[in-house]
């Protein structure tokens, strides 16, 4: 595929808001991940939260008021990104700019609450709960439309933890299809009971903080966080989506392929598309979640498409598991690390598993890079491996 | 708006509405030539799935995998030869009510299964180990719009990334509680497998173009009902007129705002 320009690009998440504060982080090592608790949750565990989410919305979006249009709204006011795009917009027109943004959650925390409101009071749902505009999983991909003032292609790509990477694969499809000339693609997931509950009930959360690849790990820190990229192909940038491999592990619904067979085949697609060697990536930003399995299976798929030398490491020791944002995260740090030469390494990691054979970082590095793979892969087997690069 | 239309070939059709058990049915009453009678379809065992998976798959699965099974079937070829674009506004609402309740019990004590059945893919997850689907799969949302951004995305998927591809819309009844919330009282689910060569016995080639043209009714007012009744009975104008095997133009609503047009070809 032609190398898509990434014009501009931000993130929030338990790191802080846009680019600065989640570089300074990496550099810094500070993990956003804390044990105090978050909502009503009695559950024992980690999480990244995303402070300052108690403003509502503008009143023009009164509708669309939950947590998660709260932390898209957060995320899109970092890094200059809302003029960016209104800049794109007049070079563009606003209906030649898709907009694909994912989520998991969506604003199931809005239905939590109405829910417990019925609980309590009996009857029916409360009038203030929303559906179509919290809920829904299209929510957060048309408000982010709404306030962007956009009218390209839309859609929310839903696909559990690998969501916010497939929106660099059905944009740069977007694009190539001539159905718009630009694209912002973000992902969205916010904390709340159904996902700290479920993944508990799945005996998936770990009571430590998320240790990725090492010997004592016991699961995931869930995390929430905000990230946006706007894709431009005709903009002359020296940071570039490469390619992106899709696959799915046609194997069981929530755990991973113990060879990481879809993994392979994602990571492999990606270099192909780009028109790359194995040989000629820098750095893998894992999955990586912390729990036995996936890490395991990661660390399989990679030594066998690119031994055992590359340098990798998972970034959800610093945010938590982010679910349907990870993709776009972890693209963001991606990003950051190419442009500032870095390879963090495995935050909190101590003994790596002697069974996982990769070379994964225990130390961070400073190093010039030109490739950067990052993978994103989640429930039903989906995987998305993006490829990004710098072009001089 | 300056685009090129997106070409495709439609190859083969399924679909499963109240009233509406199959597409040899459907053509025949979309064709005026069978009267239709909105009556709600028997339950339905997906015949791909596994005793294990079959056991666990939720209702929006089933529904999702009635239509997918049927275009496959017609299409003649292994499902696990396309990638697939599943499309759904709200996959089952149903076990989001089972979280909430017991979210808000004091035991908040949730199903494992319901939490992973929970995933909007899990049509998409159980389809893949079903078949040993390993191509490229997506999952979207558009709301009422859910149809249209399915059709473009495996429309692409097809025409840029070279897999034929099937495409699977579906949406069921939102549970009591919900029901004033999302009013969606049926369960539809409509599947189209698409190709980027004309196939040995093509239903239509399709040229998609987003515009605003007025988007497509349907005269029969029961038929038109059952349109606007489901999120992926959105498919019905395309539905009718590749049951009528006419050329012609209909529109969808469109997630960007405004609609998708759809030219319809039909050759020989």
């Amino acid at each position: 595929m032609t190398p898509l320009g990434i014009s501009y690009f931000t993130a929030t998440s338990a790191l802080g808001r846009g680019l600065d504060a989640h570089l300074q982080a990496l550099l810094d090592e500070r993990s956003g991940l804390h044990d105090a608790g978050f909502e009503t949750s009695r559950l024992h565990t980690w999480t990244g939260e995303v402070i300052g989410l108690e403003t509502p919305l503008p009143t023009a979006f009164f509708d669309w008021d939950c947590r998660n249009n709260r932390l898209a709204e957060l995320g899109l006011l970092q890094d200059g990104f809302i003029d960016a795009v209104a800049a794109a917009r007049t070079r563009h027109g606003a209906d030649r700019i898709a907009v694909y943004v994912a989520t998991s959650t969506a604003g199931v925390q809005q239905t939590e609450l109405a829910y417990r409101a019925y609980r309590s009071d009996g009857g029916a749902l409360p009038d203030w709960f929303n559906h179509r505009t919290t809920q829904n999983s299209f929510s957060v991909a048309d408000y982010t439309r709404l306030r962007l003032g956009l009218a390209g292609p839309c859609a929310a790509v839903s696909t559990a933890c690998s969501s916010s990477a497939k929106v660099f694969a059905s944009a740069a499809r977007a694009i190539a299809a001539g159905l718009c000339d630009a694209a912002v693609v973000g992902g969205v997931d916010s904390l709340c009971l159904t996902t700290l509950y479920g993944f508990n009930a799945l005996q998936l959360i770990s009571h430590d903080i998320c240790r990725p690849a090492d010997v004592d790990r016991n699961g995931l820190s869930l995390g929430e966080a905000a990230g946006f990229a706007l894709i431009e192909p005709g903009i002359d940038t020296p940071l570039r989506l490469l390619g992106y491999g899709e696959s799915n592990d046609a194997h069981h619904m929530s755990a991973p392929h113990p060879e990481g067979r879809g993994a392979h085949e994602a990571m492999q697609a990606a270099l192909t598309r780009a028109g790359v060697e194995p040989s000629s990536v820098d750095y893998i930003n894992l999955h990586g979640t912390g729990t036995p399995v996936n890490d395991l299976a990661e660390d399989k798929a990679v030594c066998a498409l690119f031994g055992r030398d590359i340098p990798c490491s998972s970034t959800k020791g610093w945010s938590g598991h982010t679910l349907g944002a990870a993709g776009a995260l972890e693209a963001t740090l991606s990003l950051l690390c190419l442009r500032h030469g870095l390879l963090p390494r495995s935050l909190n990691t101590r003994k790596v598993d002697t069974r996982i054979e990769g070379n994964i970082l225990l130390q961070t590095r400073r190093a010039p890079l030109q490739r950067v793979l990052s993978n994103s892969f989640g429930f039903g087997g989906t995987n998305c491996s993006l490829l990004f690069g710098t072009v001089h | 708006m300056i685009e090129a239309p997106i070409e495709i070939w439609v190859e083969a059709i399924g679909i499963a509405a109240p009233g509406l058990p199959d597409w040899p049915a459907t053509r025949a009453i979309l064709r005026g030539e069978a009267p239709y009678q909105p009556d709600d379809l028997p339950p339905y065992q997906p015949q791909l799935l596994r005793p294990n998976e079959r056991r666990r798959a939720t209702p929006a699965v089933r529904q999702a995998f009635r239509a997918a099974e049927s275009a496959c079937i017609a299409s003649g070829r292994a499902p696990g030869e396309y990638a697939a674009v599943f499309t759904t506004s709200d996959a089952d609402m149903s076990i989001i009510d089972r979280i909430g309740l017991a979210l808000a019990d004091s035991a908040r004590i949730i199903s494992p299964i319901d939490f992973h059945n929970s995933v909007h893919n899990a049509a998409a997850g159980y389809w893949s180990i079903a078949v040993d689907g390993r191509l490229p799969s997506t999952t979207l949302c558009a709301y009422d719009a859910s149809f249209s951004a399915g059709l473009l995305e495996a429309a692409v998927m097809t025409v840029v990334d070279g897999f034929d591809s099937l495409l699977v819309a579906y949406d069921v009844p939102a549970p009591t509680l919900l029901q004033p919330k999302r009013a969606i009282f049926n369960a539809v689910s409509t599947a189209l497998t698409l190709c980027r060569a004309r196939p040995p016995r093509p239903c239509a080639r399709l040229q998609l173009r987003r515009d605003h043209t007025p988007i497509t009714t349907l005269q029969d007012p029961a038929l038109e009902n059952l349109r606007r009744s489901n999120p992926a009975a959105r498919a019905l104008p395309l539905l009718r007129l590749l049951a009528l095997e006419t050329s012609g133009v209909v529109a969808v609503e469109d997630a960007g705002g405004g609609s998708l047009r759809i030219e319809v070809s039909v050759q020989d």
